[in-house]
């Protein structure tokens, strides 16, 4: 997949290539350009914070890292590969194998369990009944929500909805991990608990990472740190040494 | 995929015990009106067909004419009594020939009166119907050659003329002759076509014709076969010795019909299928209507877990696989409609059935139509519902509220 046909100086293919990307909902007047021409570059390894205003267009540009939206201008890459000139089924097929995704509203299943919501990325992947109960376990173990398995979100806190959201995305074992505010409903100390486990998979199983979030200590968590305003990115800075 | 479509489907079902029940509902009365009045309608024909082969299985009627409806009146030239004795002469195989020829009468005794059919025949006619005598005796060959006016009467005659009395030996009034009532017909009851068998009154031929008809006319000759004899080759026979006796040249049609019961039992169960038929048409738009219910049903749920296609597209669910969860979900809907239709149908069947003294035929070929139908159904009034459901955008799908 990885397979990159410019390397303009840098020694590593970037994971994720936007150029120009702009995006405008609705038409005419009633036009809204949330994304004005971004560029940003993210490589594999990467553990990236995205701040910004309300408004600023960071879900809209999650959406789009997320093969979830295309751009109404300007290129998106993914591995190399021109996301726009994919077809849904393909876009959907890169979702299902490459990205896991924290949603902003968790959105799970409602009247299912936390380990089913957990499953169903696995389902859509083919993986047998026996493994996939496995994988979700572990899953949940890592989160922290051992015990909880068959509980359905309508039973569960919302820290914890917001963890069996990270389960999922997390139980396939993604290239890259989005996830948008990852730890809004969670008091500090689970705040701190999420982060260690976003920073540990993202240096031990090497999973690249895009977060959005609003505060500062959790951005310090990120070897970079991107900043959003207006549909723009206003600054973008690395403060890790180790990535 | 199909397992796990199939178990979210039934899962779905569960939730929504109540709607799915009510949405199943017209597939439920279609399927079930289509299997009972099937199963009525075998069960009433089979009936008709033990009836009729209960007059003995080797009765065959000749008739004049080239149609199907014994019994009724028509163009072609009618029969002679030369007709019935050449049969009973020159045809092989035949245990009894009747020739008879009927007339409406007014019976009157006092003040009572009564509309019947008076039938003129030779003694064979008990014969070839298995008409047993309760009472009295029947004509004696030299009654019937000199014609004098004697009868034997149904169960019904006795009732409406003379109450609980012993007919024997009075004399009723039919039209305008006076008669000797000499015997009393053993009870038999209705026949299938709903008449009543005992309503008749039985004279000697001679006397009919003379006194009643006024000609030598017969309308029907009623003939039965030996055991072990074929009614086929005997129809033959009476055919090619029917059309010498009615002069017919190679090129014409035969005016006259040899029926045996198969044709007779068909005939009658020609008029259930055309009833069973109607009412199935009837079955049918509730089926049809059923299917628009489970249409409208999979759209409201479509609208309601647009966040969960949504979250499943977003995951990385195929557009098809999104489809066919749906899909599996409007048939298995359908198809649980289906399946509870047809208990409810044999039930039904069984119970009706019993109350209306037909015999219970189960028809399995139909019970697996209805099954396949409604599964038929399904996929059809799920496919538009299923098709919008996997044509979701993603984003707006998660943003829907
Ligand atoms: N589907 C849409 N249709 C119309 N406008 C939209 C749509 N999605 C986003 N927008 C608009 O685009 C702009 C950027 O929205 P976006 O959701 O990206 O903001 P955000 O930075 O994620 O904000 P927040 O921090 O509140 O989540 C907003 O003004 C929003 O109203
Ligand atoms: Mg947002």
């Amino acid at each position: 997949m990885i397979n990159g046909t410019n390397s303009n100086g840098t020694e590593r293919q970037p994971i994720i290539e936007l150029s120009g990307v702009r995006k405008v909902y609705g038409s005419g007047t009633a036009a809204m350009e949330a994304l004005r021409g971004v560029d940003l570059r993210i490589y594999p390894g990467e553990f990236v914070a995205v701040m910004g205003p309300s408004g600023s267009g960071k879900s809209t540009c999650m959406n789009i890292v997320g093969c979830l939206d295309t751009p109404t201008s300007g290129a998106y890459r993914f591995c190399g590969v021109e996301v726009g000139d994919l077809t849904r089924n393909q876009r959907a097929l890169l979702r299902r194998h490459y990205l896991g995704f924290v949603f902003q509203g968790y959105n799970l299943l409602n009247r299912t369990s936390a380990l089913e919501n957990i499953e169903l990325p696995l389902i859509y992947r083919g993986v047998t009944v026996r493994s996939r109960h496995q994988q979700a376990r572990q899953a949940m173990e890592v989160v922290g929500l051992t015990g909880w398995q068959h509980h359905t979100p309508g039973e569960l806190s919302g820290g914890q909805q917001q963890r069996v959201a990270i389960a999922r995305a997390i139980v396939t074992q993604p290239l890259v991990l989005l996830a948008d505010e990852p730890t809004g409903n969670l008091d500090s100390a689970r705040s701190i608990e999420i982060m260690e486990l976003l920073t540990s998979l993202n240096e031990n199983q090497g999973i690249t990472i895009v977060m959005v979030t609003h505060e500062p200590d959790m951005a310090e968590y990120a070897t970079r740190t991107v900043h959003f305003k207006d549909g723009l990115i206003s600054t973008d800075h690395s403060h890790k040494e180790n990535a | 995929m199909l397992g796990n479509a199939l178990l979210l489907a039934l899962r779905e079902l569960r939730r929504n015990v109540m709607r799915s029940f009510l949405t199943m509902l017209g597939i439920i009365i279609g399927v079930a009106a289509v299997i009972i009045l099937v199963t009525l309608g075998g069960g009433a024909t089979k009936q008709v067909t033990e009836q009729i082969s209960s007059l003995g299985s080797n009765l065959m009627m000749v008739v004049p004419g080239k149609r199907m409806g014994p019994g009724q009146g028509s163009s072609s030239a009618p029969f002679k009594l030369a007709d019935a004795e050449a049969i009973e002469r020159e045809i092989s195989g035949l245990r009894a020939v009747a020739p008879a020829s009927s007339a409406m009468v007014t019976a009157v005794l006092g003040n009572e009166n009564w509309s019947s059919t008076v039938t003129g025949t030779t003694a064979s006619y008990f014969d070839v119907l298995n008409r047993r005598i309760q009472e009295g005796r029947i004509f004696s060959q030299s009654e019937a050659r000199s014609g004098v006016s004697v009868c034997i009467i149904g169960e019904t005659i006795r009732n409406k003329l003379f109450g609980g009395q012993d007919p024997i030996g009075n004399k009723i009034r039919l039209g305008n002759i006076s008669c000797e009532v000499i015997g009393l017909l053993a009870e038999k009851g209705q026949n299938t076509m709903g008449q009543d068998q005992d309503d008749i009154v039985i004279m000697p031929l001679r006397t009919f014709q003379r006194r009643i008809a006024g000609n030598e006319d017969i309308s029907l000759i009623q003939v039965s076969v030996k055991d072990g004899i074929s009614t086929d080759k005997a129809k033959v026979d009476i055919g090619r010795l029917m059309r010498v006796r009615r002069h017919l040249s190679a090129s014409e049609d035969d005016n006259f019909s040899v029926m045996d019961l198969k044709e007779i039992s068909t005939m009658l169960s020609g008029t259930t299928k055309v009833l069973t038929g109607l009412l199935g048409a009837v079955a049918a738009v509730s089926l049809l209507v059923g299917g628009i219910g489970i249409m409208n049903i999979m759209l409201v749920s479509v609208t309601e877990r647009t966040r969960e296609i949504g979250t499943r597209l977003a995951i990385g669910a195929l557009e098809r696989e999104v489809l066919l969860q749906f899909l599996v979900e409007a048939v298995v809907l359908s198809c649980s409609g289906g399946l509870i239709g047809i208990v409810l149908a044999l039930t039904v069947s069984l119970g009706l059935s019993s109350l209306l003294q037909i015999p219970f035929v189960f028809n399995a070929p139909i019970v697996v139509v209805g099954f396949v139908f409604s599964g038929a159904i399904g996929v059809v009034f799920g496919y538009f519902p299923a098709r919008k459901a996997a044509q979701l955008d993603p984003i707006e799908a998660l943003r829907h509220e």
